[in-house]
């Protein structure tokens, strides 16, 4: 048995996004940008605790919990809280 | 309660201004590579997670993360999947720092320069995990100590912890804890440690700087970390970032360093030494300060007041 089969052997977590599943299912609030205000400072993708913003600062809506950080520290106020439609 | 009233007291207040060309300046030079990926079981607005995410990427790749029980514990998912792309070592509540201590030897041994660092709770830190940080502080241990703040255990449903401070409700204080938060700076300095720093997740540029330069230093050194919880303070969860600022302009948090046994006290908090914000406008959006007696404000007030006054003599002392 080489050595890494054997380690293969114990409980290893491996690194995988959505380790904790799809968690825009908690969302109550969804963040909407207007792009005519936004003038890309980043400021949302540093803010933010679950890194959903892109570089695009493009919000992955799969992972968005919908804390509003984003919106509240926005400094164009260019992103809205809307409510989700169930 | 939680409000949901985005149109709240404190949002009409801050004025709509642009980030200055220094705060870009940073964004633009802190890494683009993420190793919390998304996404944790992290509650929505988790400053924790906020943190994190600037310590590893001030850390980089070359990282061992030792955490006690604590929510990091808890955010990093259930086997076989981990939400962190660095190896991760679990430990019980009060051996992080010892563990830690172990391994940053074995490394330097095997000539390896990994940097080892302990990412532990506030109840971790300041009550159970005290002694075993305290030996590796006493030993010179090549590591780094952050201590994540949330002024209670936050974890296992907001119990009181060393860290809670004066006034504030837990499952366990209902009426409001009657003594003071413990000062771990000063019990830390008093180990005299060649860095140290305090910092806060609201000022993750600031935050990402102190982790930098200290891996930098050769020994152990210690960062302590505000992080503002939304359902254990009880405020909405969009404030993280905003508590966090309030806390450091009121003077209840304090950002400095200290290099070997040198204050320098950073520049949120100069400011919030000349020209502080009242002390209600941080205690007012947080549930766990609601019906606070003004008796109390008041001590805390001179608490302040004091605190500031001991850390300003220090940086002026040659």
């Amino acid at each position: 048995m080489t050595a890494l089969q054997k380690r293969e052997r114990l409980a290893i977590s491996r690194p995988t996004g959505g380790a904790a599943g799809k968690t825009g299912t908690w969302r109550v609030f969804r963040p909407v940008v207007d792009r005519e205000k936004c003038n890309d400072c980043g400021l949302c993708a540093t803010y933010c605790p679950d890194a959903v913003i892109n570089d695009e600062l493009e919000i992955d809506l799969n992972f968005c919990k919908g804390c509003g950080i984003c919106a509240n520290e926005c400094p164009k106020k260019a992103i809205e809280m809307v409510r989700e439609e169930k | 309660m939680i409000n949901n009233d985005r149109s709240s007291i404190a949002l009409s207040r801050s004025p709509i201004r642009s980030p200055s060309l220094q705060e870009l300046d940073i964004i633009a030079e802190i890494p683009k590579e993420e190793y919390v990926l998304k996404c944790t079981s992290a509650c929505a607005g988790c400053s924790d997670s906020l943190a994190l995410r600037y310590v590893l990427k001030a850390a980089g790749p070359d990282t061992v993360l030792v955490v006690p029980a604590c929510c990091t514990s808890v955010i990093q998912g259930i086997w076989p999947n981990t939400a962190f792309n660095i190896p991760v070592y679990n430990i019980a509540f009060g051996a992080a720092a010892a563990c830690a201590s172990g391994m940053s030897n074995a490394f330097r041994k095997a000539g390896k320069k990994t940097n080892v660092i302990v990412y532990a709770g506030d109840g971790g830190t300041l009550d159970i995990g005290i002694q075993a940080m305290s030996g590796a502080f006493e030993r010179g241990t090549d590591f780094l100590y952050v201590c994540y703040d949330n002024e209670a255990y936050g974890n296992t449903g907001m119990q009181r912890s060393g860290a809670t401070p004066l006034g504030a409700k837990t499952t366990t204080t209902p009426t409001g804890k009657t003594d003071f938060k413990k000062d771990i700076d000063a019990i830390i300095a008093a180990h005299d440690p060649p860095y140290q720093a305090t910092a806060a997740a609201a000022y993750p540029q600031d935050l990402f700087k102190k982790v930098q330069k200290a891996l930098t230093f050769r020994g152990p050194s210690f960062i302590h970390v505000l992080a503002p919880c939304p359902p254990g303070w009880r405020y909405s969860t969009e404030k993280t970032v905003e508590m966090g600022k309030l806390a450091v302009k009121s003077g209840m948090w304090v950002l400095y360093e200290r290099e070997y046994g040198k204050v320098t006290i950073g520049a949120q908090s100069k400011v919030a030494m000349k020209k502080p914000i009242p002390l209600e406008d941080y205690l007012a959006p947080q549930g766990r300060f609601k019906g606070i007696d003004p008796k109390t404000v008041d001590i805390l007030k001179q608490r302040i007041v004091k605190n500031l006054a001991k850390l300003a003599a220090e940086e002026a002392a040659p």
